[in-house]
């Protein structure tokens, strides 16, 4: 089993072939989005390859140690950055091509009139722990 | 096997082995491994008196454990000073279990998970479930506690607001998993009302029991959320809102207004009106501005707005607004929803897009995300 990261972009991936903002949708092409991305989940569970999937609010802060005694400094968010991550979804499965026949469904999400979205999703690979038998 | 029952004498028990000389953090380990012996063992074999086979059980746990801990000595002491088991009162325990839990030492995760385990009698792995956090993140958490408070002196009083603070908390996280912190809450809020006779804490137990009347019309199908003028009245839970409505009045007739009163009394009001439209909102502004007095708080300023927009029309609610500062959590939904109600469907559709961007939780944005696409579709459709 092999461990892979589903990153969902705001910005910094190429772009969507059904490009539409959300809020431009209709509420039922909204709903059956929904619908789809929970049925996925679902789905994942029963098959025992989902390990977590969360959602990131769009702005965060850069922090940095600023040295001894001193607060960290803060900073951004900063409205110029190139890559912004929306959420993402883990998934545990048996094969590199396992990772993206998933990938390619979760892309297939409906959106604007109804649809798929065909959204670039970013898959990378955790490092995993050193084998035990290496020889 | 009746696990409320085991869950409801978890805090006398415990309060009787502090009482007996028993270390708050040793007692409450060996309590949790009575609790789990007692799982194992009363369905084949219910004791007559459950509570005293908890005691004895979990004194005698706590005494294996003191025996080979290495402040042996010590402990021997308190092993020749055993007082003979028997029945204790149990309420005043209860009690100083509560204060001890909420102590103000503690951060309030650490509050809250000790008010689980060693109140509510829930296992770490319930609790970190709950909170989705991992099992060893939750089992440091409370231990951490557990040490905090390990210094305090059991009969000293404590400060009820504190531990309405935990139970609010408790009840207001929105998470489910396999156990309900709502009804838990509710729960454990009618217990600290039975241990003392305060109007705060019968404000807070009506406020549970008004909303979590509402919780299975809260939410649609597809678990979006329903806001409360479009939920379908009709599945209300009105034996709930009338044991929250009478434990209000009784609470009110005290004359000691508190701030939990008063938001009872708004989701009172709420329940009282058969449809969205025929609620009194006249006199929720009023209790808004009871609320302003009690606590000056912005995020209830936040909600008057929207009840005098209600009350005394939109333009009058966008004025309330504008006095409050716009980096407030929900103040441009709030903003969105008057400028809707004002007919400006186009600065409303923006306002709900830009408050979906800035919304805390999934089911808010995706509320927000649709009210946007509503109004969008209905300015395209005309």
């Amino acid at each position: 089993m092999a461990k892979y990261l589903l990153l969902k972009h705001y910005r910094g991936a190429p772009a969507a072939v059904n490009d539409v903002p959300m809020d431009q949708w209709t509420p039922e092409e909204i709903s059956a989005h929904m619908r789809y991305m929970q049925d996925f989940a679902d789905r994942l569970e029963g098959t025992g390859e989902f390990v977590d999937g969360q959602a990131l609010a769009p702005t965060g802060t850069f922090v940095r140690y600023d040295g001894e005694g001193r607060p960290p400094v803060t900073d951004g968010p900063f409205a110029e950055t190139k890559d912004l991550i929306a959420g993402w979804m883990v998934i545990d499965v048996d094969s590199y091509e396992r990772a993206v026949e998933l990938a390619g469904e979760l892309s297939a999400a409906p959106g604007a009139g109804g649809k798929p979205i065909h959204e670039w999703l970013e898959l990378r690979p955790f490092l995993t722990a050193p084998p035990t038998i290496t020889e | 096997m009746n696990e409320a029952l085991l869950r409801s004498l978890t805090p006398s028990v415990l309060g009787i082995l502090v009482r007996r000389g028993a270390d708050f953090a040793a007692a409450e380990d060996a309590l949790q491994e009575a609790l789990v012996e007692a799982v194992r063992v009363w369905p084949a074999d219910m004791p007559r008196e459950p509570k005293g086979w908890l005691i004895t059980v979990a004194w005698r746990r706590y005494l294996d454990a003191a025996r080979s801990d290495t402040a042996r000595r010590r402990r021997e002491d308190l092993v020749e000073e055993e007082p003979a088991p028997g029945p204790a009162p149990g309420v005043d325990d209860t009690l100083q279990l509560y204060f001890l839990c909420a102590h103000p030492a503690l951060t309030p995760s650490s509050a809250v998970a000790l008010t689980l385990r060693a109140v509510g009698g829930l296992t770490t792995r319930q609790i970190a479930q709950a909170y989705l956090v991992p099992e060893a993140t939750m089992a440091q958490r409370i231990s951490r506690a557990k040490r905090t408070v390990s210094g305090v002196r059991f009969d000293q009083p404590g400060d009820v607001a504190t531990v309405l603070r935990v139970l609010y908390l408790v009840f207001n996280e929105g998470y489910s998993g396999d156990v309900d912190l709502a009804a838990e809450a509710i729960r454990l809020t009618r217990q600290l009302a039975a241990s003392i006779d305060h109007p705060e804490v019968a404000g807070l137990l009506a406020l549970m029991l008004l909303h979590h009347a509402r919780r299975s019309a809260r939410t649609g199908p597809d678990g979006s959320l329903v806001p409360l003028a479009e939920q379908d009245r009709g599945r209300w839970d009105t034996v709930m809102i009338a044991e929250g409505v009478a434990i209000l009045q009784a609470a009110l007739a005290r004359d000691r207004l508190g701030e939990f009163q008063a938001q009872a009394a708004i989701a009172a009001l709420h329940a009282d009106a058969p449809t969205a439209g025929e609620t009194d909102w006249v006199q929720i502004v009023e209790w808004y501005d009871e609320l302003v007095r009690l606590t000056d708080s912005p995020v209830v300023r936040l909600n008057r707005a929207v009840a005098v927009g209600e009350a005394d029309g939109p333009r009058a609610g966008l004025a309330a607004l504008a006095a409050l500062d716009d980096a407030l959590p929900r103040h441009t939904a709030v903003a969105a929803y008057l400028h809707e109600r004002d007919g400006d469907l186009e600065t409303a559709a923006r306002l709900y897009a830009e408050a979906a961007r800035k919304a805390s939780n999934l089911a808010e944005r995706d509320h927000l995300t649709r009210r946007a696409a509503r109004l969008t579709q209905l300015r395209r459709t005309g």
